[in-house]
């Protein structure tokens, strides 16, 4: 989460619950919204490493609260974010080593696995269904970031149909 | 609940060639009313074959049909066909659109000759059409349309005369992200209306609309099962942003 607050920050200072508040605008209802303790324990360690400074702003009958801003330094870190190339998804498939590993001990067959979670993937995919239905339609980054998973989704079907053609 | 389709231990093979060649090995499949059955496996396992015997679009090699209750695989052709424009809707991957005729017209002739009255069949077209997103494309003809359109299209026609069963092969096959929810839609609309469906796809979206899964390998039945339905309000599971 690191890079994503110094984003916000660069755009403008903020308080914690304001980053909140932002992240959950932005990204809509396909992002697990983020916690608000997490949120603290992360700035407080950009500060720690000098990405970001915090000043205390008077509030009338409340606490005082720390509105954050991004330093040259944080800056330069969010650049580097921005500049370098993203990994792409790796395949890190459990259930390719519970496909390939299982049969060999007899505990299960291979078409009862592939069948097993192609019907997860399809509830998945309908759970997807759903959010999308749910999801206001001129909200194009929820969207964009739904019909991303559901291609992923896709292609991993496809794959295990490859894995039937050849294992099963 | 009643089975609106049945099949019992249906076989096809393929005796064209050098070697029969087995499409369908044994199917014993039952589809109760209202029910949406997705079938899905690789290609060359039978699905497509299936789904047109069912229809009586292909003859079987042996074992039997039952369509409503009534034992349809030993009709005649003429027989099985006029029942069928009663009681199957179809729908393709290559759409098979009448082409000197309006898409309206297209949309109504099925519900006419399974015997609907004009008035119905013309209220039916034009809420299907409007399901579809084709309201003002109800004068063209078919070659005026997008390959999408047409597809959209032929899914109206497909259920104008409100069949005990749809049959769909492929039916987003040649449709973009935007079609494909226009088809979507009116599929989960119909649906929950209680129409019936059998449909192959390749697609995820569209069969995880489905209630159930059977999946083919190798002209057999491998798996059949529910598709769960957790409804967990979040995508959590599945997106990962880091």
């Amino acid at each position: 989460m690191r890079p994503h607050l110094l984003a916000l920050l660069a755009k403008e200072p903020a308080h914690g619950y304001e980053l909140k508040q932002a992240l959950e605008q932005t990204f809509g209802s396909a992002y697990p919204s983020p916690n608000i303790g997490q949120i603290y324990v992360t700035l407080g360690r950009l500060e720690k490493d000098g990405l970001v400074r915090a000043v205390d702003v008077e509030q009338s009958n409340r606490p005082n609260k720390k509105v954050y801003y991004l330093t040259a330094k944080g800056r330069e870190s969010l650049t580097a974010w921005v500049e370098e190339p993203t990994e792409g998804p790796r395949v890190r498939d459990e259930f390719f080593m519970k496909l390939v590993l299982a049969p060999l001990t007899g505990i299960a067959d291979r078409m009862a696995l592939i069948s097993r979670q192609r019907r997860h993937y399809l509830s998945l995919m309908a759970d997807l269904n759903d959010l999308l239905s749910r999801t206001d339609p001129r909200d194009r980054v929820a969207g964009l970031l739904i019909e991303g998973a559901m291609l992923h989704l896709q292609a991993d079907l496809d794959w295990l149909e490859r894995c039937q053609e050849d294992l099963a | 609940m009643s089975a609106v389709l049945k099949a019992v231990n249906l076989v096809r093979i393929y005796s064209g060639g050098a070697l029969p060649v087995p499409a369908v090995r044994g199917v014993d499949l039952e589809v109760e009313e209202g029910e949406f059955v997705a079938i899905m496996g690789p290609s060359g396992s039978g699905k497509s074959t299936l789904v047109h015997m069912l229809g009586g679009l292909d003859t079987r090699t042996s074992g039997e049909i039952w369509l409503d209750g009534k034992r349809v695989d030993t009709l005649s052709e003429s027989a099985w066909a006029m029942l069928r424009r009663e009681k199957v809707g179809f729908v393709f991957q290559f759409f098979n659109l009448v082409a000197n005729m309006t898409v309206a017209d297209n949309v109504e002739l099925p519900a006419l000759l399974a015997g609907i009255s004009p008035k119905e069949a013309r209220e039916r077209r034009e809420s299907l059409l409007a399901a579809l997103n084709l309201a003002d494309r109800a004068d063209a003809a078919p070659a005026q349309l997008s390959g999408g359109e047409q597809q959209r299209v032929a899914l109206a026609r497909a259920l104008a005369n409100k069949p005990s069963v749809l049959l769909a092969d492929e039916p987003t096959g040649n449709l973009d992200s935007r079609n494909t929810r226009d088809v979507l839609r009116l599929l989960g609309e119909v649906h929950k209306q209680g129409q019936t469906i059998v449909m192959v796809t390749h697609d995820a979206r569209v069969a995880s609309l489905a209630d159930r899964l059977v999946s083919l390998f190798d002209g057999q039945i491998v798996d059949d099962g529910r598709i769960a339905r957790r409804r967990t309000g979040t995508a959590g599971e599945v997106i990962d942003l880091r």
